[in-house]
């Protein structure tokens, strides 16, 4: 074990590495189901290979593997360094990694197999999600341990937001994984009908709001002040909109459920609560692109705060379009459509994508001991390959969406519908195509992070980073 | 029917949904000031990873707006909308009432232009170009997932245009079928039949047909056949109308015509199910679609 005069490298060296990993992987088997919507053949008439079985695999791939790599590695690294202590419970942090790697590795074989909850987003059968509560409890000791040991007397905003992440996804996977098992790989929900639904949502909706929000808010906290060196713009904009999205987001699921057997009071409820979510989210947006004042310069020769700034505007820009969507009128043509897909991927691939990409070239040179990334031209490049990729993903996404929800509604002069089911799908084919261009150019992206790093890393060797002392008492 | 189980939990949701918006009103007039200590100039004091500060500037004016704006726009909303348990809201405003009024208006729109179809005889609106354009449609929408849009179905799902019609082609029983819809079981015989006699009384059914078939175990499930089978696809496996039952010693197959697929369809016997459309669509729209599937068969051509 290691003296407790260095901060614990090791684990956020772990994450790291295989955040850009699973990045490769999620984002790869997001390609080839977007192909196969183009050409369903290349399911081969294989079952595991099938769009059903691939879909939740690349969900759960970008977003647990991906995301939550990139939440592990930065949150461990943020949570020392602002507190000026080794991490809490080393060993512990050490499952953390080899769990959640061990989870990840299941479900990439159980979810092609076809062993699923049916749950969006929280398929993973009853085993797993035992694991994963070991795991997250794990995280959690670690975490708040640490934060615990701390050597300054305030938490810095940052720890605010993971803290809230990790306190409320432990609870939104107990709740909504709660089941009945029958078999090993078989169980029902604990939940029926149209409660089991609405669950379902609070779990899906802040599953949105914890895991890729505030997680991800808390890594912004930590990697824009650091990268542009200027202090944070407000901290009692952080305070307000800290407890204001927090509290908001817990209220926005039924959203999902508009127009179904939810009753009407509890869709109303979700509606008004996700309009009052807007000025939350974009506090922290204002918080972290104001933090650029008098530092702007700094966005042109950069790449890696262009990562973290533009990845705000993303955030900045689904957050609004979030709230617009969750109005009943809005949905009426927006639900069931490419457009809800849309908006999942300008938060998926701009928000999340991009900051923990700024995040982890951050990173990795610190982690290996190395002056910078091996090449900051291919970061370049890889900022605008993915700019273009889901720019290229979203506008497609949104024009076929919008597409199908008039086509959908259509009628002719005797009432009857206007277009066929298949007519929409036919005339959305030119946009899937534009979707996968845009794909294709966000994996090329990673993997070019992916050579980045990899030279990198061959340069180095493990840094080992002492812990100074506090500035002030 | 009351969502809530008691009346606590109404004013439960309706309490807590109120203070919560009441109370993210008062966090952010609690931090709304515009004189800040600190201000741009000077961080707050606190230092993390040792350079990491943070401003006190005053909330963006504009944003605060915003932010008052959306929660005076979820309280009107509530007032006006149900949300707060089982207050109505001032509108008086239901999701089922909403659907009601738009299908009330448009029956009230489009309701005369199906009711002149209504009394007239199915062949005569067959012959109906009008009549026929809202048919098409219509099928389109509600029929073509299963027939196909060209009315020529698939495996398992009835050909529309080949003159064959396992209830009868008549148009009233066309009329019935869409209306009722139809459940068609056949019962599983591999138990009783054994595998060597289910394979005999596949080749006896290939031979109705004149099927290409190994005579001997015809012959062997002949007899097989009329205990089993007979009575619903009758002694000379003409099938019966009355039952659904298909009619053998034609040459189409619903359920496939290679050996495996008779075979499987004897061993564990085919349940097939067409849901009724009467209460969905109403007798006009029936009446016009069934004159639409009567003029599919008469323009058949065979395609199996």
């Amino acid at each position: 074990m290691q003296p407790d005069t260095s901060y614990n490298y090791r684990v956020v060296r772990q994450f790291a590495v295989m955040t850009v990993v699973w990045g490769v992987v999620g984002m790869l088997v997001g390609v080839i189901i977007a192909a196969q919507l183009i050409w369903p053949d290349l399911g081969f008439n294989t079952p595991w290979l099938s769009y059903g079985r691939l879909r939740p695999l690349h969900t759960n791939a970008v977003i647990f593997a991906f995301g939550g790599c990139a939440l592990f590695a930065t949150s461990l690294y943020a949570v020392q360094r602002t507190c000026y202590a080794r991490l809490f419970a080393g060993g512990l942090a050490e499952f953390a990694f080899w769990g959640w790697q061990a989870v990840i590795v299941l479900a990439a074989i159980t979810l092609p197999l076809g062993y699923t909850s049916g749950k969006e987003y929280a398929e993973l059968e009853w085993p797993i999600d035992i694991l994963i509560t070991l795991v997250w409890v794990s995280y959690a000791i670690v975490f708040f341990g640490t934060i615990a040991r701390r050597k300054t007397p305030h938490i810095y905003v940052a720890n605010w937001f993971f803290g809230a992440f990790i306190l409320t996804v432990a609870i939104l996977h107990l709740v909504n994984s709660a089941a009945l098992p029958v078999s090993f790989w078989k169980s029902y929900s604990a939940y029926a009908g149209v409660q089991d639904a609405m669950v379902q949502w609070w779990y899906g909706h802040n599953a949105v709001g914890f895991f890729l929000t505030a997680g991800f808010l808390g890594m912004m906290y930590y990697f824009i002040p650091k990268q542009a060196e200027r202090p944070i713009y407000s901290y009692r904009l952080s305070v307000v909109h800290f407890w204001a999205l927090i509290f908001t987001y817990m209220w926005a699921g039924p959203h999902h459920l508009h127009y179904t057997a939810l009753p009407d009071w509890t869709q109303s409820l979700g509606m008004v609560f996700s309009l009052i979510l807007l000025a939350p989210s974009w506090g922290g947006m204002i918080n972290g692109v104001m933090t650029l004042s008098g530092a702007w310069h700094k966005l042109r020769t950069d790449p890696i705060l262009k990562f973290l700034i533009v990845s705000l505007s993303f955030y900045g820009m689904s957050t609004f379009e979030g709230p617009m969507m969750s109005i009943k009128t809005v949905n009426a043509l927006s639900h069931y459509t490419d457009w809800t897909i849309g908006h999942v991927h300008s938060g998926a691939l701009g928000w999340v994508g991009l900051v923990s990409m700024g995040s982890i070239y951050f990173l990795i040179p610190r982690l290996f001991n190395r002056p910078g990334m091996y090449s900051i031209r291919l970061i370049t490049l890889h900022f605008w390959l993915a700019t273009v990729g889901i720019v290229l993903y979203i506008a497609a996404m949104w024009i076929a969406g919008v597409m199908q929800g008039l086509m959908w509604r259509a009628v002719g002069s005797d009432g009857t519908l206007t277009y066929t089911f298949v007519e929409s799908v036919k005339a959305t084919y030119p946009f899937y195509v534009i979707r996968l261009a845009g794909g294709i150019l966000y994996l090329a992206g990673m993997l070019i992070m992916a050579w980045n790093v990899f030279k990198t890393i061959a340069a180095g060797t493990p840094a080992v980073a002492p812990i100074p002392l506090p500035a002030h008492a | 029917m009351s969502d809530f189980t008691s009346g606590f939990w109404e004013i439960y949701i309706g309490v807590i949904t109120i203070v919560s918006i009441i109370a993210c009103l008062v966090l952010l007039m609690a931090m709304s000031s515009r004189r800040v200590a600190g201000g741009t100039s000077q961080t707050t004091g606190h230092t993390w990873d040792e350079d990491l500060g943070e401003y006190n500037n005053p909330l963006p004016r504009w944003w605060m707006w915003l932010f008052i704006i959306t929660i005076v726009f979820g309280l009107a909303y509530l007032v006006l909308y149900p949300g707060l348990g089982l207050y109505r809201g001032t509108l008086n405003w239901t999701s089922t009432g909403e659907y009601q009024e738009e299908i009330k208006l448009a029956d009230a729109q489009y309701g005369p232009l199906f009711q002149k179809f209504s009394g007239r005889d199915i062949k005569a609106v067959a012959n109906d170009p009008e009549a026929r354009a809202i048919g098409q449609k219509l099928f389109l929408n509600h029929c073509a997932q299963c027939h196909a849009s060209d009315g020529a179905g698939s495996r398992g799902f009835p050909n529309l245009t080949d003159g064959d019609w396992l209830y009868g082609g008549d148009p009233e029983t066309i009329k019935t079928t869409i209306a009722n819809g139809r459940n068609g079981v056949m019962p599983a015989l591999g138990p009783s039949l054994g595998a060597e006699g289910t394979r005999d009384v596949a080749h006896y059914v290939f031979s109705l047909s004149g099927h290409t078939h190994d005579a001997t175990r015809a012959v062997r499930g002949q007899e097989k056949f009329k205990s089993n089978c007979a009575a619903c696809h009758g002694a000379e496996g003409k099938g019966n109308p009355q039952l659904g039952a298909p009619n053998l010693s034609d040459k189409i197959w619903l359920h496939g015509s290679s050996e495996d697929q008779v075979i499987a369809t004897i061993t564990s016997g085919r349940t097939s199910m067409m849901p009724a459309h009467k209460d969905f669509l109403g007798d006009a729209k029936v009446h016009i679609l069934a004159a639409y599937v009567y003029g599919l068969a008469g323009s058949a051509t065979p395609k199996r």
